[in-house]
């Protein structure tokens, strides 16, 4: 079974004091998948759990057969070796690094990070520091730093949120055409359904993955990711 | 007279309090960082009293515990033969606690302003805990650790009331260069004064200037 499986509890702590935040699915390989949900509904510990940054309280994570997190056998598989790369929000780029800086950060060997800044049409402002680039310049900057790490899985927390709405519409083409055509595994996280059924093969909502969670059986028994197929319910995906 | 000596004095007791200071104080930032513990937010207002307190008062608390009669003072004699009072190692010890709270100060302001977000994508990156620590906290705290650095150097070197109280102005010994000042002023001697002071400045100006310098990050106000 390809792709990202994950069944996950946690306790959030938000505006309305503590609530459990509980989701179950699963991400195809090599497409792009959404998942949107009101502000404060988990939508960005989830990616942070994926990408490892975070532990769920229990549950499971397997990526392609492969588990990264496990509370029934207490695995969970550092960050750094996950090979999921993350774009934050506000992009998070190494101020004290150029364009191209950045983008070797992570990289392979120099052409990688070459490649990923043409790739995201930066190549002609690689000496550029972070705070000399425009908000759609950095948001690009940052895949591109992603993508020449080579990562297995590319999780994009809001994408567009810091961005006006008509870069928005231009980027969000952009990146949909982008990532289709690397074939890529990807997540992207939104609170507007909208902007990312424009470019997600398939939306699943926070309210459908805290379902799954409900419908499937308690993994708690289970040594191993087998629950995770159990909950690969069709309503999870649309398209 | 002039003396080379009490200029002497003051550059080993700088360098000795920052390379101190150096060491100790960012396991201690760790530490404080990684705690919410409202001990940890007493002991280090403990810290900071230094900068609020007069001088005199922290050197008189110095000779009242290491003198020979107080606990501190006959434990530190009986046990390990170190009499702090009246000489270097203890100008030394002094010397860190006041100025203790510049560097500290210092590396956790640059640590706090660190975007945690940056080791995380560091993480996302492939990078582990060590190679983070090198080329991401290390690079963005380097201005901080280097301001905090030349923030205790110059305040050590400048340091007048504890250090005459603990040391006593023992030349060669512990007479720095500010006590060297403070007596020419004393005999009337006014070329030496002049000259010790304008050492002072010089040093004190020129460490600040370079950290002004070394801060720049091209930020401005529109």
């Amino acid at each position: 079974m390809d792709g990202i499986e994950f069944r996950i509890r946690k306790t959030l702590t938000g505006r309305g004091g503590r609530f459990p935040f509980r989701a179950a699915g699963r991400f195809a390989h090599g497409r792009v998948s959404g998942f949107a949900g009101p502000s404060g509904s988990g939508k960005t510990t989830l990616l942070r759990t994926l990408a490892g940054l975070e532990k769920p309280d229990a549950g499971e994570i397997s990526f392609g057969g492969e588990t990264w997190f496990s509370s029934g056998n207490r695995r969970s598989v550092p960050a750094w070796k996950r090979s999921a790369g993350l774009v934050f929000q506000d992009y998070a780029l190494f101020p004290h690094l150029s364009v191209l800086g950045n983008a070797r950060f992570g990289a392979v060997d120099r052409e990688a990070a070459e490649e990923a800044l043409e790739l995201v049409g930066l190549a002609d402002l690689r000496s550029r520091r972070p705070r000399e680039l425009s908000g759609g310049q950095r948001q690009r900057a940052a895949l591109a730093r992603a993508l020449a790490a080579r990562p297995r899985v590319l999780l994009l927390d809001e994408p567009f949120s810091a961005l006006d709405e008509e870069l928005r519409a231009r980027l969000a083409d952009e990146l949909g055409n982008l990532l289709a055509r690397i074939g890529i595994t990807a997540v992207l996280v939104s609170h507007l359904r909208s902007d990312l059924e424009r470019l997600c093969s398939s939306v699943a909502t926070a309210a459908e993955a805290e379902r799954l969670f409900d419908e499937a059986p308690p993994a708690r028994e289970s040594r191993s990711s087998i629950p995770l197929r159990i909950v690969e319910a069709k309503s999870l995906y649309v398209g | 007279m002039v003396e080379a000596a009490p200029l002497l004095v003051s550059a080993r007791l700088a360098a000795a309090v920052t390379a101190i200071l150096l060491v100790v104080c960012p396991p201690l930032v760790r530490i404080r960082l990684s705690t919410n513990s409202p001990w940890a937010a007493l002991a280090e207002s403990i810290t900071v009293l230094p900068m609020v307190l007069p001088p005199t008062v922290v050197g008189f608390y110095f000779l009242a515990g290491l003198s020979p009669t107080a606990p501190a003072g006959r434990f530190l004699d009986e046990r390990f033969g170190l009499r702090l009072l009246f000489s270097f190692p203890g100008l030394v010890l002094a010397g860190c606690v006041v100025c203790f709270p510049f560097m500290y100060q210092s590396l956790k302001t640059a640590m706090l302003s660190l975007d945690p977000r940056l080791l995380e994508t560091s993480y996302t990156l492939g990078k582990g805990r060590t190679e983070t620590f090198f080329r991401v906290i290390l690079p963005n705290i380097l201005p901080g650790i280097l301001g905090g650095t030349i923030l205790t150097f110059a305040h050590a070197i400048g340091e007048f009331g504890v250090v005459l109280m603990v040391g006593g102005a023992i030349g060669g010994e512990t007479k720095t260069a500010s006590i060297a000042l403070f007596e020419a002023v004393e005999s009337f001697d006014y070329p030496s004064a002049h000259a010790y002071a304008a050492v002072l400045l010089a040093t004190s100006l020129a460490g600040v200037a370079l950290m002004n310098l070394l801060q720049r990050d091209g930020r401005r106000l529109p």
